[in-house]
């Protein structure tokens, strides 16, 4: 660390131009804080961001392609073909160790399918066995190593907090080290998709159709698992093994918000960046990790996204649930003053009910109150005090309700077969899902439409008005 | 001093090859080997925060800590195979990961508030540290195995049913997901035993290794139990021994490796299922060819015992 350090101080004070230096002052000045640390957290946020997309763009197609767990691999097997550069050629070159990183990353996807068809095991068992032993490989390379600069802890955790400290001269400009390669690999990956948008889009997806059409479904898993290792092996000096939670979980959060490729991707985008930022920050003020925390913001983060998702959050479902329960009690509490009121000796007035009457018929739970309040908030149900009684449209719904119940039973009578006992319990489901145009199909099929099966008379809205 | 130093550090990693391969058969027969890298990995912050909440690095406390949030990254898998509509990979990415995270945060800001507490130093249970086991922790290790034994021992019949017929299992009045929970349970237990010496990172490799390369020799599941004991056994001892003739060589990725020469060898040599074998099945099948090039029936291995040899005459 030392040595670069004395370096930045070096090119500072050549006056290397740094690119948003005066914006990071100006900043710096409103916040009243030194101008460095404002910098310095403004470069962190940027390799951090940078990071962040790199990942979550390689990160949607191994959630889509269900092989999330090749990017768990990669990320441990990554350090095997560094190690094992190193070995040959004893130098820490960046060049050659990218390659050899991408190497074994290419050996892991290739190997792990190898074990899997010529040994015994199932695929999860033939993963764990290579890239552990690659881990396992490269740990005891790097630990022999220690004198140089292969760093065990930098490839744990990563160092995303010194990442904006790390300043070096590119082009002219005074920009963080990691830059020249994360830059690099994030044309590469975009690139990718850019050049095969459709083909990996389609492999994705339906993979069988792909190959039926003509396009390699294998040349293309191969080449995603070549940018998936790129991708890794430059965000690991960043978050270390924590890449995998960039890869993944942003990526997977974004799978659960939305159904389209486009959105998935620029929405994981988003949740990377926001996640290394907070990450970041959270780091500083606990004095801990930025990687770690990076993953668990993550974790939150794909936390809320599983309760408030609009379609298939765990909130909108319990949402849509409780709102169709009210309806079925509510439409309960309708056809049951229905049947009431025919019953009774003047068919013709309306009946009367007191409220915990209704509560019974709405089935007396926890929804009957807001079920008799939904009624009343429709003005298809009239109170005076405490009793009830059907308004003009209430009775019209209830008619309805009352001949979907008794069409339904006498469809199941007329083309099932069924004994009169069972024909009632199946309508009390169905009446709640059948409007106007299935009453319609229904009564054009039936022989007969004006009795149930039961004797009763078919309500029929349109004749039958209201006194 | 050091011989017996080394001594405890050889019955410990002896213990735990043994265990794990015992646990690791199932879990590779059950498709379940990644769910011991899931638990291993989840159980990093609880491990930390067990630490946090005793101020004690007395391996009972850290382990009982590393095995409840291990059993909880366990459950959240389930739960969010459950109630979301990702995949098995993803989900058990997620929770992987982000448990690890925790751990990483948990243990990063341990070592820089207690930087003058001995033992605060958690950052080596994730690469493992078999040199430092004590006689107690090797004790305790003991405990665990015979008690993992005892259990598969006496469940023997009933794992065995569920590893390879869940329905049958269940049909025949076991409860499959009792004995499933119990299964899990035990492998917990197993991984979490196996952090101090081989690490959060590469505990999963003991699960797993042993028992795929002892899949090659049979097709008997009490004698790929005993192989992968034995080979989980002897990896430990030789990878202990190769890290004390290796000063400064870790211990675990040492038995990770060498499990995984025992499972190249396997997988290569193993008579029927090696590579070798294969490639001369293949060879076997080529002589054949001049009975059907000659349009003839051609011989039934069972009426002529063994494949045709080179020098017999083509009809």
């Amino acid at each position: 660390m030392l040595p670069t350090l004395t370096n930045t101080v070096a090119l500072l004070a050549a006056r290397v131009p740094i690119p948003f230096e005066a914006q990071t002052t100006r900043l710096a000045e409103m916040l009243s804080l030194p101008a460095t640390d404002v910098q310095n957290a403004f470069w962190t946020i940027a390799v951090g961001a940078l990071c962040a997309v790199c990942c979550s763009l390689a990160g949607c197609f191994l959630v889509l392609r269900r092989i999330s767990l090749l990017g768990d691999a990669l990320s441990h097997s990554v350090l095997a073909g560094v190690a094992g550069v190193y070995l040959v050629t004893g130098r820490v070159d960046p060049i050659p160790m990218l390659l050899g990183a991408i190497a074994a990353g290419v050996v892991t996807a290739v190997m792990t399918q190898f074990i899997h068809k010529t040994a015994l095991v199932p695929e999860d068992s033939s993963i764990g066995i290579v890239f552990t032993s690659l881990f396992a490989f490269g740990v005891v390379v790097v630990s022999h190593a220690s004198h140089v600069h292969l760093d065990l802890d930098c490839v744990l955790f990563g160092d995303l907090s010194f990442a904006g400290i790390n300043l070096h001269p590119t082009f002219g400009w005074l920009v963080p080290e990691s830059f020249r390669t994360l830059v690099p690999t994030l044309i590469i990956t975009l690139l990718l998709l850019t050049i095969c948008w459709k083909e990996l889009r389609l492999t994705s997806f339906d993979p069988t159709l792909a190959v039926t059409l003509g396009f390699s479904a294998g040349l293309m898993h191969y080449l995603l698992t070549t940018v998936v290792a790129i991708v890794t092996v430059s965000a690991m000096e960043i978050v270390g093994l924590l890449v995998v939670a960039l890869l993944i979980v942003p990526a997977a959060t974004a799978r659960l918000l939305t159904d389209r490729l486009s959105t998935m991707l620029w929405l994981s985008c988003l949740i990377g960046v926001s996640c290394t930022t907070f990450g970041y920050f959270l780091a500083l003020r606990w004095n801990s990790s930025a990687a770690g925390l990076t993953a668990v913001v993550a974790g939150v983060e794909l936390l809320i996204a599983i309760v408030v998702s609009p379609k298939h959050g765990l909130l909108g479902r319990l949402v849509r649930t409780v709102r169709l329960r009210i309806r079925i009690c509510a439409e309960d509490v309708l056809a049951g003053l229905f049947r009431r009121q025919e019953r009774s000796d003047a068919p013709d007035t309306l009946v009367q009910a007191s409220l915990s009457e209704c509560h019974i018929l709405a089935g007396n739970g926890l929804l009957a109150g807001p079920a008799v309040r939904w009624l009343r908030t429709r003005h298809l149900l009239q109170q005076v005090g405490s009793v009830t009684s059907l308004s003009e449209s209430g009775l019209r719904y209830a008619q309805s309700m009352v001949r979907s119940h008794r069409l339904w039973e006498a469809y199941l009578q007329e083309n099932f077969n069924l004994p009169p006992d069972h024909l009632h319990d199946p309508a009390e489901a169905m009446e709640h899902f059948i409007g106007p145009g299935v009453q319609q199909q229904i009564t054009e099929e039936l022989s007969q439409s004006a009795e149930d099966p039961h004797g009763r008379a078919i309500p029929d809205v349109k004749k039958q008005g209201v006194n | 001093m050091f011989f017996s130093q080394t001594l405890i550090v050889l019955t410990g990693t002896l213990l735990l090859g043994i265990a794990s391969g015992m646990v690791g058969t199932f879990a590779v027969l059950r498709r379940r080997a990644l769910a011991g890298d899931v638990v291993a990995h989840a159980a990093l912050p609880g491990l930390c925060l067990a630490f946090l909440a005793f101020h004690s690095r007395s391996i009972i406390v850290l382990l009982t800590g590393a095995l409840l949030s291990g059993l909880l990254g366990a459950i959240s898998v389930s739960l969010l195979k459950r109630f979301t509509r990702l995949r098995d990979d993803a989900v058990q990415g997620i929770v992987l990961s982000v448990f690890y995270g925790g751990g990483i945060a948990l243990t990063r800001s341990i070592q820089n508030h207690y930087r003058d507490e001995p033992g605060a130093d958690l950052e080596s249970f994730i690469i493992g540290h078999a040199a430092t086991m004590m006689q107690g922790d090797v004790a305790q290790i003991a405990v665990v195995v015979a008690v993992t034994a005892s259990i598969v021992v006496l469940l023997f019949k009933e794992l065995k049913l569920l590893s390879f017929d869940e329905q049958f299992c269940q049909v025949q009045g076991w409860s499959a997901t009792g004995l499933d929970i119990l299964l899990m349970v035990l492998t917990a237990v197993t991984v979490v035993v196996g952090l101090p010496a081989v690490g959060v990172v590469l505990t999963a490799a003991l699960l797993i290794i042993p028992p795929a390369a002892a899949r090659f020799w049979t097709d008997r599941l009490s004698i790929m139990m005993m192989i992968a004991c034995a080979i989980g056994g002897v990896s430990g001892v030789t990878g202990t021994l190769l890290s004390a003739h290796f000063d400064g060589l870790p211990t675990g990725p040492l038995i990770v490796l060498t499990s995984t020469a025992f499972f190249i060898l396997s997988w290569i040599f193993a008579p029927h299922r090696g590579l070798l074998w294969k490639s001369r099945e293949v060879t076997d099948l080529e002589m054949y060819l001049p009975w059907v090039e000659a349009g003839d029936d051609v011989p039934h291995p069972s009426t002529n015992s063994g494949p045709p040899i080179a020098t017999q005459e083509v009809p």
